[in-house]
């Protein structure tokens, strides 16, 4: 879960480090030239006065001071320019992108794999998987307060607003794992709300694109089916979707391949059976203010409702 | 006077602060209070005429957080599809007048929910934890003016003219002939 924001992994953020070493040399240069001067200044013979008007050392210290303006003009104008150029890279609008569309809840991200195909969208949360090369445009809102979006080895920061649409650029170069985390307050869990993103080679993209189309995998065990009737019976349905069954809440994550990701809660706790079982039992205990409710089930219901939501691949 | 005894002011400041803890308090984890069962009498009608249910408190009706949760979940549980954002009623009753079919006492309301009623209320006891149903019981109240201003939200995330909801004078309807 650390994140560099020096180390690149695509052109976008190759392009933020770039600018930081021009801004950080340039400013380091500066800094050792003035100190220096002061260095010479302090060192100078007690005493000395300061020359005459007209004479010739007056004239030298004018022209001295006229180069060092005219230096100082020269860098101001290389930083403006070297910024404007890097933020055309980051700002330009990328050609065939592949949209998704990024909706921000206190404390989750919503993704959704725009196409024209309704049948062909695909709807998860929390994990962001990218084909490596081809750049990912994502069309970013927010549901409820502002958000901002800040994957720091593959682009800058980006704020989702309620009811306006920004847009930002991912590049991912190699294959690999990513995070992004919110990077404006928003609220009890603020800390606890990442993505994990995942950079695939496009035949992996792909095959993970229509593995996630698929509907939720059907219970082919007794233990399976009471597990999705405890699902279904439940208060699970007022807020999560799993495309297959007649759970189709829209205002929680979707969990139709939910054992297919890396994490559970955005990030704060990895995915494994027990703890999808404490998250469900106690998530005040480990996210307090979430907007999940805890569910009262007696251990038998929870272990085979646990266990029904670990099959979903 | 408050020249004289500037201590006695402010302790009546800090006791009038006091007041303010009830309704800021956030209280994420709790089972919610009690499952309101059957016997909830329904209406003011009875055999014999004496009232013997003691009144249940609403145990968020002075907490601003969790009135506004209920504004929150009345969205996300589509009570507005019904009755519309707002509570101003659509397909289903209006919930800012001063008409209650099965009552407006707080547990009333919570049974309403859980039970469901004739006629397209769904019963939700099985899909909402209690303590939702409660935020959603001091929620509904608040829409006609049963919950002291200081404590409704004064905000809407609807559009909406006029008053804030909080604000507004409950609705009356004429008496139906």
């Amino acid at each position: 879960m650390n994140t560099n924001a020096l180390l690149s992994g695509g052109p976008l953020s190759a392009e933020i480090g770039q600018l930081f070493w021009i801004f950080v040399g340039i400013a380091a240069a500066v800094y050792v030239v003035v100190l220096a001067f002061l260095v010479v200044s302090l060192r100078r013979r007690e005493g000395a006065r300061a020359a005459p008007p007209d004479s010739p050392a007056a004239r030298h210290a004018v022209r001295a001071i006229g180069i060092a303006v005219g230096l100082t003009t020269v860098i101001l104008v290389v930083l403006a320019l070297s910024d404007f150029f890097a933020n055309r890279v980051i700002a330009a609008t990328p050609e065939n992108p592949l949209r998704v569309r990024v909706t921000a809840h206190q404390w989750w991200w919503e993704i959704e794999y725009v196409d024209a195909d309704p049948t062909r969208r695909v709807r998860t949360a929390n994990e962001l998987h990218l084909p490596v090369g081809r750049p990912v445009q994502l069309e970013m809102t927010a549901d409820d307060v502002i958000h901002s979006f800040w994957a720091p080895e593959l682009n800058g920061k980006k704020d989702l607003l309620p009811g306006y649409t920004t847009r930002l650029t991912l590049v991912a170069a190699r294959a690999g794992d990513y995070t992004a985390e919110c990077a404006e307050f928003c609220g009890f869990q603020h800390a606890n709300m990442r993505v994990a993103i995942v950079a695939h080679d496009p035949q992996d993209f792909a095959r993970w694109y229509d593995a996630q189309l698929t509907p939720a995998a059907e219970p082919v065990s007794p233990e399976l089916q009471r597990g999705r009737d405890v699902l279904l019976g439940s208060t699970c349905v007022m807020c999560h979707n799993i495309t297959g069954t007649d759970a189709s809440g829209v205002t929680g994550p979707d969990l139709t391949h939910l054992a297919s990701r890396r994490w559970i809660a955005a990030g704060a706790l990895p995915n494994d059976a027990a703890r999808l079982a404490a998250w469900i039992s106690d998530p005040q205990g480990i996210k307090p203010g979430t907007h999940m409710p805890a569910t009262r089930l007696d251990a038998d219901d929870l272990a085979v409702l646990t266990h029904y939501l670990t099959s979903l691949r | 006077m408050s020249s004289r005894c500037p201590e006695l002011v402010v302790l009546a400041l800090s006791l009038l602060a006091l007041g303010g803890c009830e309704r800021e308090q956030r209280r994420f984890s709790e089972p919610g209070g009690s499952t309101v069962t059957v016997t909830t009498p329904l209406s003011d009608i009875r055999a014999g005429g004496v009232a013997v249910a003691t009144p249940v408190k609403a145990p968020y009706d002075d907490n601003a957080y969790a009135i506004s949760e209920g504004q929150r979940l009345f969205q996300w549980f589509n009570c507005a599809g019904c009755h519309a954002t707002g509570g101003g009623g659509a397909i289903g009753p209006a919930l800012t007048d001063d008409v209650w079919i099965y009552g407006k006492a707080p547990d009333q309301i919570f049974s309403t929910i859980v039970q469901g009623r004739p006629n397209g209320m769904p019963a939700f006891g099985a899909r909402i934890p209690n303590q939702q149903v409660w935020q959603l019981v001091s929620y509904v109240r608040s829409l006609s003016g049963e919950l002291p201003k200081t404590v409704s939200p004064s905000r809407a995330d609807a559009m909406y003219f006029g008053k804030p909801p909080a604000e507004r004078e409950p609705v009356t309807q004429p008496v139906q002939p």
